[in-house]
């Protein structure tokens, strides 16, 4: 067997181990759920953490709820849900093989993440200036006046607690949308480079497959931090 | 050698290609398990060097040859360079890495360069670990609990962590691979049910890798965000609470004893039927009992925490769940015999490791089911009684599995036998030497000796003595392996492409495989074990 008829079997984007372009793109495909598997694992250790710690001090995560500028977190639900949309729309690009449409699919999708990211640091900016970075430096008298004013007892230890985990979930989110940058900028280089055809462009649904998985972990975060309770006091 | 000159050696993986380059970038499988070897018995050593340290300081009743410090480093560290760096990728990264795509008839695992990145990880993660030991070490014990962990002790907890949460990654990756190779990658005609079953036990340990080991990373990333910003999530003081550290922890580490032992059973699964002749009594049982262990593992880790402040509800419930852990491996301990029943047995070497796994395994796990029942685990929580069950397990049970399957499998990674007769010898003095050193340890915590003391009172001695004679027999009985198997190398006896007569694909290409395993993919169209169809080859048969 030369070199040469083996060429002429595969296509060049077959790796040797496998028979054929479907068995490799099914077996990547479902590398990746299994590792978005293990990712929800993941997280979920700390979701249990929360769940437990919001049963035992629920006004101090109230408080602290209510304290994150919801505004911020909105719109950048809004800015997740829509680069969703465009890597949905760049998959299509893809198998259609439209290869202009998908690098510019690609680009604002990127420039979503990189939105989302800017509008997370000044969140975590603002709260850095209201001293509720747990840490040494970490003060929530502000949450205890509040709390006063409407005969609720709040315990600053266990403010920084729903801070820690806000500043946990959050921070490994944001780390996740880092990674999802770094794949995103890999793959708008070569579907540039004219790389994926609609015969393959398994990379782009797999990397898709990780972005919109993050974007879901947001879905979740949001409600878990932001709107524990924001109903106007009586 | 006269064959050598005359037969030009044909091609196989080793010598494909030469220079470290070819080794430290390889993508192929075999290649990558030999890496794996060569880390993990390094390893292997280092944590064997702590134990033995260990066990020369109790074989006096004072503490009289390390400081009382430095013993609890050297607990702490004998555990997590063992655990983390030792047992759990042991079966799985060296044998599973050779043979699962060998037995599943296919070129290379899935994914081949996250395979190289997973030992990469692990190298890395271990280099961090020696780093640590060198600099100080840890004196928090392996399970790292808090607030002692958070807030008391000032040794490197943070650089130990991060070691073991990025060793923990490399699991997840060839956890992951294995996964998707058994589903994807099987050769046509290699049905679920024609599966050997160390692909089952290698597919239930990778669900816990997969779904266990994101866990423990996060476990261990909020407690060095813990003990480096002073967050309070597991501090009592700030209203945390060390219950939930306790909780995390064991969700992974108790499934973890699991990826160690599971993938032993399925080694154990192959050298019996091959050495009694006879197809495995209840294949599908057999199988399902791997699956229904990785299942109930993850049910049953409160069984640690009994006397740490669980309600007693949930303590019975995990008390219950704990026995049925017993039920599925029951069914493996008697298929097992039931499979050697009237079948043509030969000791070789593989077949001693397999019979001393059972012998051991069935007494670290009947002394699991003391340790599940309430009344009996408070007397001995915390005493040598669950420190010898464990090792029955993980010494008596995974080392001896890893050992066997290490000699049964030599000829095809070597393409050499090892030799017979001192291989036989030092299972023998294995055999021996873990029980003298464990066996007392039973009868010491009845007796309520402690663990992690560094002195005990003198009533003690005679069997600490014991057990410290019986763990320098031990450390004989793991060096001279080490020293068959390197002479082997170059002076063995030319092993032929299936010397045990096995079935097993594995055994259908030649030894060492070629780089790609097959010439052309194979296709199955017998079942599992096909014992019957196969002729004893007459040097096995002469060791009956």
């Amino acid at each position: 067997m030369s070199d040469s008829l083996i060429a002429l079997e595969h296509p060049t984007e077959l790796q040797h181990h496998f028979a054929d372009m479907e068995q490799q793109k099914n077996t990547s495909t479902f590398g990746m759920w299994l590792f978005l598997g293990t990712e929800i694992m993941f997280f979920g250790g700390m979701f249990a953490a929360y769940l437990i710690y919001r049963r035992w001090y629920y006004n101090e995560f109230a408080l602290g709820s209510r304290s994150i500028n919801i505004w911020l977190g909105t719109i950048n639900t809004m800015v997740l849900i829509c680069s969703s949309l465009t890597v949905a729309l760049g998959v299509r690009a893809a198998q259609m093989g439209k290869r202009k449409l998908l690098v510019t699919l690609l680009l604002i999708t990127m420039v979503f993440g990189v939105a989302f990211l800017g509008i997370k640091g000044v969140e975590w900016y603002q709260k850095y200036e209201e001293h509720h970075v747990p840490g040494s430096s970490f003060n929530a008298s502000d949450l205890v006046s509040v709390g006063q004013k409407y005969g609720i007892h709040i315990n600053q230890a266990h403010s920084q607690i729903y801070f820690s985990l806000y500043f946990a979930l959050t921070g490994l989110h944001a780390l996740h949308m880092v990674v999802g940058l770094g794949i995103f900028t890999v793959l708008t280089y070569f579907a540039w480079k004219g790389k994926y055809t609609p015969e393959y462009h398994t990379p782009i649904e797999i990397g898709g497959l990780y972005w919109h998985f993050v974007d879901i972990v947001w879905i979740y975060l949001f409600p878990l931090l932001y709107l524990i309770d924001r109903k106007p006091f009586h | 050698m006269a064959t050598a000159v005359v037969t030009t050696e044909r091609e196989n993986y080793i010598n494909s290609e030469y220079g470290i380059r070819s080794w430290l970038l390889t993508t192929d499988h075999k290649r990558i398990a030999l890496l794996y070897l060569l880390s993990i018995t390094f390893f292997f050593f280092i944590g064997g060097f702590f134990a033995l340290l260990i066990r020369l300081e109790l074989l006096t009743p004072a503490g009289d040859l390390v400081q009382a410090d430095t013993y609890n480093k050297l607990f702490t560290m004998h555990g997590q360079i063992m655990v983390f760096f030792f047992l759990i990728p042991s079966i799985p990264a060296v044998l599973g890495n050779f043979l699962v795509p060998m037995m599943i008839g296919a070129k290379d695992l899935a994914f081949p360069r996250i395979n190289l990145l997973s030992w990469y990880l692990y190298i890395f993660g271990g280099c961090m670990m020696l780093h640590c030991i060198v600099t100080g070490g840890v004196d928090t014990g392996w399970t790292f609990y808090t607030p002692f962990s958070t807030a008391f002790t000032n040794t490197k907890v943070i650089e130990a962590g991060l070691s073991i949460f990025i060793v923990g990654f490399s699991s997840i990756l060839t956890g992951l691979n294995f996964v998707v190779s058994i589903h994807r990658m099987r050769a046509p005609g290699l049905t679920w049910s024609r599966l050997p079953l160390f692909l089952w036990s290698i597919y239930a340990t990778s669900i816990i890798f997969l779904l266990g080991t994101p866990v423990l990373a996060i476990t261990l990333l909020l407690l060095i965000f813990e003990r480096a910003f002073h967050l309070g999530i597991f501090d009592p003081t700030r209203g945390g609470d060390p219950l939930l550290f306790q909780h995390l922890f064991w969700f992974y580490s108790h499934p973890a004893v699991y990826i160690m032992i599971l993938p032993a059973m399925g080694v154990v699964s192959e050298i019996i039927p091959c050495f009694s002749r006879k197809r495995v009594f209840g294949y599908s049982f057999v199988a399902m009992s791997s699956i229904a262990i990785a299942v109930f593992g993850f049910l049953v880790w409160a069984h640690h925490m009994f006397v740490a402040g669980i309600s007693l509800y949930s303590a019975l419930f995990f008390s219950i769940l704990s026995y049925l852990v017993a039920v599925p491996s029951a069914v493996k301990v008697f298929n097992w015999t039931a499979t050697m029943y009237k079948g043509s047995i030969s000791f070789s070497t593989p077949m001693l490791y397999a019979l001393g796994f059972i012998g051991l395994f069935t007494i670290g796990g009947l002394t699991g089911l003391f340790l599940a029942a309430l009344g009996f685990d408070v007397h001995v929580t915390d005493t040598y009684f669950v420190i010898a069950h464990f090792h029955y397990i993980m010494v008596g049970g995974a080392v001896m599995g890893y050992l066997g399957g290490l000699h049964f499998w030599w000829p095809k990674i070597s393409g050499r036998m090892y030799p017979e007769a001192w291989g036989r010898l030092a299972a023998a003095i294995v055999f021996i030497g873990f029980n003298l050193t464990f066996f007392p340890q039973f009868i010491l915590g009845y007796m309520g000796m402690p663990r992690r003391y560094w002195q005990y009172p003198p009533e003690f001695q005679v069997l600490n003595v014991f057990s410290t004679a019986g763990s320098t027999i031990l450390a004989v009985g793991y060096l001279l392996p080490m020293i068959y198997m390197l002479w082997s190398l170059r002076y063995g006896k030319i092993a032929g492409d299936n010397p045990w007569g096995a079935a097993g694909l594995e055994w259908k290409t030649a030894s060492p495989p070629p780089t790609f395993n097959f010439d052309e993919t194979p296709e199955v169209t017998w079942e599992a074990y096909n014992y019957d169809e196969i002729p004893m080859p007459e040097e096995v048969s002469l060791e009956r």
